[in-house]
């Protein structure tokens, strides 16, 4: 009897002296002390607990990378450019990166781990990202099936953001059955106005969030939003714009048209409005008061199926049918378009086929 | 072979005999191709030469290490205190958490080695033939310098045999191969090719 006692003990203990090895060395061993991590050649600069991979730490920092699948290494999308202290890439990123990435020094944040003091860039917006304390200020009604609201911000109280960005909405529990879900909408307000937030929405027959905005919200209900996301914005050249854009998809372009009203912009700006019918078509007055402010910006709302009863005497067809009939080469143009994933393959197929380079091509895709 | 049966008491002998030994876990009882020990992993990490070397280098080290740790746990302990029949789970814990101790020290210290031998080491603390060579040196009662050649050897055999088949592997992957027989299937009739070929070392030791 005492034999076997003394069996299981022994056994026991030299189980348990392994581990207590095993969990020391870590303390020991996985110590790696306080590193600094460089953002943006100095822009900033982290003093952070080494050990864990680059995306978590940057979290625990409140620098939000992209990330869909949590940092499994599945998704690729939290690339960001290490330029000192990552080692070579790992056998888990080379799926992800093309030539170019790998040369750029491009790696997946969620693979990489904090082991020293590191240099890394991200693009520039993912600092100013926060998340704001809102509340709804006004309703506009634009069309039968499209709302403009204003969110007062609260806390904080100014987002400074470019126009063409988006945020991203908190639609609560509203009833039963729903759950939490956050939505991204194009910012549409002045970015100088930036103690408010507009946003256009269009009703979604059944959407999660479009309904609770419709039929739940009210004004001076408070609200949450992230952002300012999303690099889709005007290019600093010169060179003459075309806009495509129907529905919501509009939001970006009031935004950036307050921006070259402020900016006494002179660059040619011609901004192709599609609609199924007329009673899609909105903001023509905001839009008369662009054209008067800026001189080389112009309007031309285009409508597919007008009416008889309509007294439609714009443009009528397809909007890049429209384009097309204005412009035979816009190998000097950029194109910006917002818009229905086909919308915009429409379109960039037409803007290319007129001249435009692939990479002068600028869009938002509603996912 | 003459060598083999004299004396062993010598310290010269001994090590002639882990050289021999060494030898024999290569070639003629290679543990992978003779014993068929350590097949999963022999199977499913053998698509390219690069992750088999790593694979097989880290065999080797685990391999090498363990069997002297185990083999000082077993006759230093177990055999002296009438215990012997603990030895599996003890076997399996002392593997266990010295592939975890290394991991982290690789991890550490070299995050190149780290990424070609390290991120191998998690697959290996449950491979059979890491326990089987462990056994194979009690019941055959090796000597600790024997024990050192054994191991080793053992490594080196599995990291032979799974080389060897990643470099086969990557040459038939553009053959047709009947869609039933692809992958695991393929790879099995080919280890068995591979196990015939090796017989013909029979009779080099004896």
């Amino acid at each position: 009897m005492m034999g076997f006692i003394f069996s299981v003990l022994l056994l026991s203990g030299i189980a348990a002296g392994l581990a207590l090895i095993l969990v020391i060395s870590e303390k020991v061993i996985q110590n790696y002390g306080s590193c600094k991590i460089t953002l943006n050649k100095g822009k900033k600069e982290l003093t952070v607990e080494g050990g864990k991979p680059l995306l978590t730490t940057l979290k625990e920092q409140k620098i939000f990378l992209p990330s869909a699948c949590g940092g499994r290494g599945t998704c690729g999308v939290c690339k960001c450019r290490v330029l000192e202290g990552a080692g070579t890439l790992l056998p888990t990123e080379t799926p992800y990166m093309n030539d170019k990435e790998r040369k750029e020094g491009i790696r997946l944040a969620c693979q990489v781990k904090v082991r020293n003091d590191m240099e890394i860039e991200i693009p520039a917006f993912l600092f100013a990202i926060q998340q704001y304390q809102a509340k709804l200020a006004a309703v506009e009604d634009l069309t039968y099936d499209m709302k403009r609201f204003r969110f007062e911000l609260l806390e904080p109280d100014r987002m400074d953001f470019i126009a063409g960005q988006y945020v991203q909405i908190t639609c609560p529990a509203y009833k039963k059955g729903v759950d939490e879900v956050s939505r991204a909408y194009s910012i549409a307000s002045d970015p100088q106005d930036n103690h408010f937030v507009e946003l256009i929405v269009r009703r979604v027959p059944n959407g999660i969030c479009t309904t609770w905005m419709f039929d739940y919200l009210k004004a001076g209900q408070s609200v949450q939003l992230t952002g300012p996301y999303g690099e889709f914005r005007m290019s600093d050249a010169q060179a003459p714009m075309i806009f495509i854009a129907g529905g919501s998809g509009m939001a970006p372009f009031v935004s950036i048209l307050h921006q070259m009203r402020h900016a006494g912009s002179t660059r040619k700006a011609d901004y192709f409005f599609g609609g199924n019918s007329v009673r899609d078509l909105c903001l023509g007055q905001q839009m008369a008061e662009f054209e008067k402010a800026i001189p080389s910006f112009k309007f031309n709302p285009v409508v597919a199926r007008p009416q008889p009863e309509d007294n439609w005497s714009g443009q009528a067809g397809l909007v890049t049918e429209a384009v097309k009939r204005q412009y035979s080469d816009l190998s000097g143009h950029e194109g910006y378009l917002c818009g229905s994933p086909g919308m915009i393959d429409a379109s960039i197929k037409v803007l290319v086929g007129l001249g435009m380079p692939q990479d002068k091509v600028y869009y938002d895709k509603f996912a | 072979m003459i060598l083999l049966a004299a004396n062993t008491s010598s310290i010269g002998s001994e090590v002639w005999m882990a050289v021999v030994t060494c030898f024999a876990a290569i070639f003629t009882q290679n543990i992978l191709l003779s014993y068929f020990l350590g097949m999963c992993s022999f199977i499913s990490v053998s698509r390219e030469v690069k992750t088999a070397v790593g694979l097989g280098a880290a065999v080797v080290f685990v391999m090498t290490a363990t069997t002297i740790l185990n083999w000082m746990a077993y006759w230093w302990v177990l055999v002296p205190l009438n215990l012997e029949f603990y030895k599996y789970i003890l076997f399996i814990i002392i593997i266990a958490a010295f592939v975890q101790l290394i991991e982290m020290i690789i991890d550490r210290y070299s995050p190149a080695l780290y990424q070609n031998l390290g991120i191998f080491l998690p697959l290996i603390t449950v491979n059979c033939a890491i326990l089987g060579a462990v056994l194979w040196m009690v019941i055959r009662e090796y000597s600790l310098i024997v024990t050192v050649g054994f191991g080793f050897g053992s490594g080196v055999g599995w990291m032979m045999a799974i080389v060897a088949m990643a470099g086969i592997r990557q040459r038939i992957d553009e053959s047709k191969i009947p869609a039933g027989l692809r992958g695991p299937g393929i790879t099995l009739i080919i280890a068995g090719i591979m196990a015939l070929a090796f017989v013909g070392f029979t009779g080099v030791l004896q």
